[in-house]
């Protein structure tokens, strides 16, 4: 297991960053090739649109 | 169940707007061809609107369209006409049609008049008036209403002969093509007019017209990059209208802007007749030279009809040269258009852009995806001054307001919780 993870960071990694923009930041920082997949919560997290939503399905 | 119950309406509804087939197969008068008009009726872009909440372009057109029409003389008795209430105020929507920016029309104007052909149903647009100080963005000076005139006496008696010698023009046909040619059918007709004007000269050449009336309706036709927009509105418009009042559909089949309020109607919601109306939005995009954001009316127009139907913003992939005018880069203009594919029940079967390996607009905005994924519907619009009788000052992109979409989807849960289905 170890190893694998050792192999995988002595390759160029590519990274995608999900969630806050900043993890992604320090690695772009470091020259590390990071895409930032633009993620919300379901309806914006708004409870009343989920229940909303959750009742059609 | 209930979701099974949904996508099945939802399918029917994509079905028919995908089969629908809009040709021009008319040029009229307004009075005469658009059902319930009347002479003392003004249509306008967008949700319903009273007088005291217009903003200044569509103020400015419906004073123009009222002093064009010689039922007052002047701004101020125009003005005093439409507070005394004689006049009726009604959505284009309401009439089977769609007007671009403030959209008025009234009782003399030539009219478009489109069919759709797979399922018989009619809508209609006026012809456009060409860019500059013109009625659709507020203006009505002198050279505005000598246009009209121009329109009424020339331009629509003219085409009409012509379409007649040329017959029905397939708008579907019209508009992929368009989208080939780096068109997206609402901020860029570039295309689009000129296989316009190139299928309609001959026939305006054979008209019984004088020839510098033929002279001046091409040289009109021409100045225009914009002239086959009027077309193209109501071709979505007619397209989509075939898929209005399908129970249990979350389909969009209206979204439009009167400049005060942006309002959209769902399918499945009370006969597709329902709006569902926010504040609209200011527009993010590029000026005209000596113009900025403090010069902006909210958004405005009928035109975003296109997008409802699957082409404008989201086609926005094939046109990337429209970039220049709204801003951004191509790569933009390649990711309005995917993320699009976000929020619609379907993809388009003779719209395709060449870019995305030929694939389908994206078509049939659910509200359920919008209000779950947050993303909206992408529109690509002009930007009218504030005031009335300046004009366009740039154009942009501009998104609906969420309230509509969630307004809408809580309005279709209560109406499924009224039948007990949920």
């Amino acid at each position: 297991m170890m190893s694998n993870i050792n192999e995988l960071f002595g390759k160029e990694l590519k990274v995608i960053n999900m969630g806050l923009d900043s993890f992604g930041d320090d690695l772009k920082e470091q020259n590390i090739k990071t895409v930032q997949m633009r993620w919300r919560p379901p309806a914006g997290g708004s409870k009343k649109m989920m229940s909303l939503l959750s009742k059609l399905k | 169940m209930v979701m099974e119950k949904i996508n099945a309406a939802n399918d029917k509804a994509l079905e028919i707007i995908l089969n629908g087939q809009p040709s021009l197969v008319g040029i009229g008068k307004c009075l005469d061809v658009v059902p319930g008009m009347t002479e003392k009726t003004l249509l306008h872009a967008g949700p319903p609107i009273t007088w005291d909440k217009a903003s200044g372009p569509l103020r400015g057109a419906m004073m123009g369209a009222l002093i064009y029409e010689g039922l007052a003389e002047d701004e101020e008795s125009a003005t005093k006409l439409l507070e005394s209430g004689e006049i009726t105020l009604d959505p284009w929507h309401h009439h089977d049609g769609v007007g671009p920016m403030a959209g008025v029309a009234s009782a003399s104007m030539p009219v478009f008049i489109i069919k759709n052909e797979t399922y018989g149903n009619y809508s209609y647009c006026t012809l456009n008036e060409g860019l500059g100080k013109v009625l659709r963005f507020g203006a009505y000076n002198k050279e505005v209403i000598d246009r009209l005139k121009w329109m009424e006496r020339v331009l629509g008696p003219l085409l009409k002969e012509a379409l007649e010698l040329h017959g029905p023009m397939d708008l579907k046909t019209l508009i992929a093509q368009m989208l080939q040619m780096g068109d997206e059918g609402h901020n860029r007709n570039k295309s689009g007019t000129g296989m316009f004007i190139r299928a309609i000269a001959p026939h305006v050449a054979a008209t019984s017209f004088d020839l510098q009336d033929k002279i001046d309706v091409l040289k009109f036709m021409d100045s225009n990059d914009h002239f086959v927009l009027n077309l193209t509105m109501p071709a979505c418009k007619a397209t989509l209208d075939a898929a209005k009042g399908i129970p249990y559909s979350t389909i969009v089949t209206t979204q439009a802007r009167n400049g005060t309020e942006f309002g959209i109607r769902v399918s499945g919601i009370e006969g597709g007749d329902r709006w569902f109306t926010a504040p609209a939005e200011y527009i993010d995009g590029l000026y005209f030279p000596g113009y900025s954001q403090e010069d902006a009316n909210p958004d405005i127009g009928d035109s975003v009809i296109t997008e409802t139907a699957g082409i404008g913003g989201f086609a926005m992939a094939t046109a990337p040269a429209i970039v220049q005018f709204v801003g951004g880069t191509p790569q933009d203009a390649v990711n309005y258009s995917t993320s699009m594919y976000e929020i619609t029940h379907g993809e388009n079967n003779v719209y395709q852009i060449p870019f995305l390996n030929f694939r389908g607009t994206a078509t049939g905005i659910d509200i359920r995806k919008v209000v779950e994924t947050g993303i909206l519907p992408v529109i690509n619009t002009g930007i009218a001054h504030k005031d009335p009788g300046v004009g366009q000052v740039g154009a942009g992109i501009v998104r609906p307001p969420m309230k509509c979409y969630e307004d809408a989807l809580q309005a279709f849960v209560e109406m499924l919780e009224k039948e007990g289905l949920v």
